[in-house]
């Protein structure tokens, strides 16, 4: 009886355990943000790391997925003649879901991971101490400045991503599929109103702060050398895309 | 100025810190030895508050460093200098950009005067005109000198060495030895030195101190451990494998 309750105990214990720590960094981080000093030249570069280095892989990927949903709502509308909305219900798909949604797991992968690898590795070679012992918080200094530039740059890239998607997803429509133009974009600018962007960008800076926040949090609980930095970059990606997608539930919930 | 007392610390099982007593006097430069794997970098953590004892008190001027946080540790904090035993340089900058974090975060200097006194520490400890290169492209030995240089830049009250010659070859190690006396001679700050290297510790010491299975056995002079009866002490400054200490 008591190994099942082990069984059943120890996980939600390292559960709970960890998602009080991860409370507990982000708590502390937020603090930051109103207490000098206030580090501009840190966030300049890590928006650039998380936002602008990001910019081709989330253009790529934003455009094909516009013109495969093109693609995929064609071939299903067609059945029943309703060709003239498949510009509407792509726009609707990319804005509302699928901008944010691919978006956060592409620098997920991309910055997520790479934020762990590198506190990771400030970590185990005792860097983090040395800040400490040099008495600046690295919190303030390494977390802070991270989560704030996933917060702001992510529904950046998302703005981008919407765009070059419905861009793509037009291009198949009207340029390959011969839907016509006229008609697309009526029924597209009509069904798609400015909330449902709004609202996909409001979903994207949280998962700007959970992918940083998660990124952060596995870089500076790494223990175990370089085979400890392996594993938090990896648990990192793997723990960012799934509170991305669970979130992304509820926050759809609540909000549509 | 520094005052260890009853510390005790352990990881899972394993004691490292016992009941360990120890009291550092200002303007002096201590020397710590004692086996590897002995405890000597955890208790040098200790000193600086990045590691909190399971029990016993970290008295610096009077204050336990280990019931403080935030920012009233930050504040004493501030007060020391701190070589880590694998240098810790930052790896995202230059040699010269972490010699000047210190100063950049604590001084109103100007770039120009900072640039001066990475120069001057950077020189001191062998590494003129090093400023642009980044830690990975330094040897170990030139990645301790580049932490020692970041530890003194402050001029701080307070040093805290872990092994500052371990690593180098011989001149260098004596050179940095000589550095580490006239720069103590010159500041009258406390220096906490970890050491494995006798010859250097006689060298620069006022005091010596020797950790044993997580106690202080001995402390005096370099006279009084050179001369000391202690079976431990003797084998450990003779440099023996047999004796009271058993080695493998
Ligand atoms: N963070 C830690 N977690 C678990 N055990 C630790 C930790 N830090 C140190 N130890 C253990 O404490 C003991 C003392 O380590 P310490 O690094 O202080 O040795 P040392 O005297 O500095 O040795 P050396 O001269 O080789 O540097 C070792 O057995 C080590 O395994
Ligand atoms: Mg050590």
């Amino acid at each position: 009886m008591t190994t099942f309750f082990e069984m059943l105990g120890r996980p939600t214990l390292a559960l709970l355990e960890g998602f009080g720590r991860i409370t507990v960094l982000f708590l502390s981080a937020v603090s930051w943000l109103f207490r000098p000093p206030f580090r501009l030249r840190l966030l300049f570069k890590q928006m650039e790391f998380v936002g602008v280095r990001s910019f081709w892989v989330v253009a790529v990927t934003g455009a094909f997925t516009g013109m495969v949903l093109s693609l995929q709502t064609y071939y299903g509308f067609r059945t029943f003649s309703a060709e003239s909305l498949v510009g509407a219900t792509m726009a609707l798909a990319i804005t509302r879901e699928l901008g944010p949604v691919i978006t956060a797991l592409v620098v997920a992968g991309r910055a997520g991971s790479a934020i762990a690898a590198e506190i990771g590795t400030m970590r185990v070679s005792e860097q983090i101490d040395a800040l400490s012992a040099m008495a600046v918080d690295p919190v303030q200094y390494l977390v802070t400045p991270r989560i704030l530039a996933g917060v702001i740059m992510v529904p950046m890239l998302v703005v981008m991503a919407d765009f070059v998607g419905i861009a793509g997803g037009t291009f198949v429509g009207v340029g390959l599929l011969d839907i016509n133009a006229g008609l697309f974009m009526d029924k597209m600018t009509t069904i798609v109103e400015l909330d449902d962007i709004f609202n996909g960008l409001i979903k994207s800076a949280v998962f700007g702060l959970i992918l940083t926040l998660v990124g952060c949090y596995k870089g500076f609980y790494t223990t175990g050398g370089a085979e400890g930095v392996g594993r938090a970059t990896t648990e990192s990606v793997v723990v960012s895309s799934l509170c991305i997608l669970v979130s992304d539930y509820f926050l759809t919930a609540a909000m549509f | 100025m520094i005052e260890l007392s009853d510390l005790c610390k352990s990881f899972g099982p394993y004691r490292v810190l016992d009941h360990l007593d120890l009291s550092i006097s200002r303007g002096q430069t201590t020397v710590i030895i004692g086996r590897s794997g002995g405890g000597k970098s955890v208790l040098l953590k200790h000193i600086i508050g990045l590691m909190k004892p399971d029990s016993g008190k970290v008295l610096v001027s009077g204050r336990d460093v280990a019931r403080m946080t935030g920012a009233a540790l930050a504040e004493i904090r501030k007060k020391f200098g701190m070589l880590f035993q694998e240098a810790a340089l930052f790896d995202s900058m230059t040699v010269g950009e972490n010699v000047a974090f210190p100063l950049r975060e604590h001084t109103r200097l100007s770039e120009r005067e900072i640039a001066r006194v990475v120069e001057e520490k950077l020189a001191s400890v062998g590494l003129s005109g090093a400023e642009t290169k980044m830690p990975s492209e330094l040897s170990g030995g030139m990645k301790k000198r580049a932490g020692l240089a970041r530890a003194l830049a402050l001029d701080p009250e307070i040093i805290l060495f872990d092994e500052p010659t371990t690593g180098l070859d011989p001149l260098m190690a004596d050179a940095i030895d000589t550095l580490i006396a006239k720069t103590q001679e010159a500041t009258g700050a406390t220096y906490v030195v970890i050491s494995h290297d006798m010859e250097g510790a006689f060298k620069i010491a006022h005091q010596i101190a020797m950790l044993y299975e997580g106690k202080i056995i001995a402390k005096g002079t370099p006279g009084e451990i050179r001369n000391s009866d202690h079976p431990v002490v003797r084998q450990f400054v003779e440099g023996r494998a047999e004796g009271p200490i058993t080695v493998v």
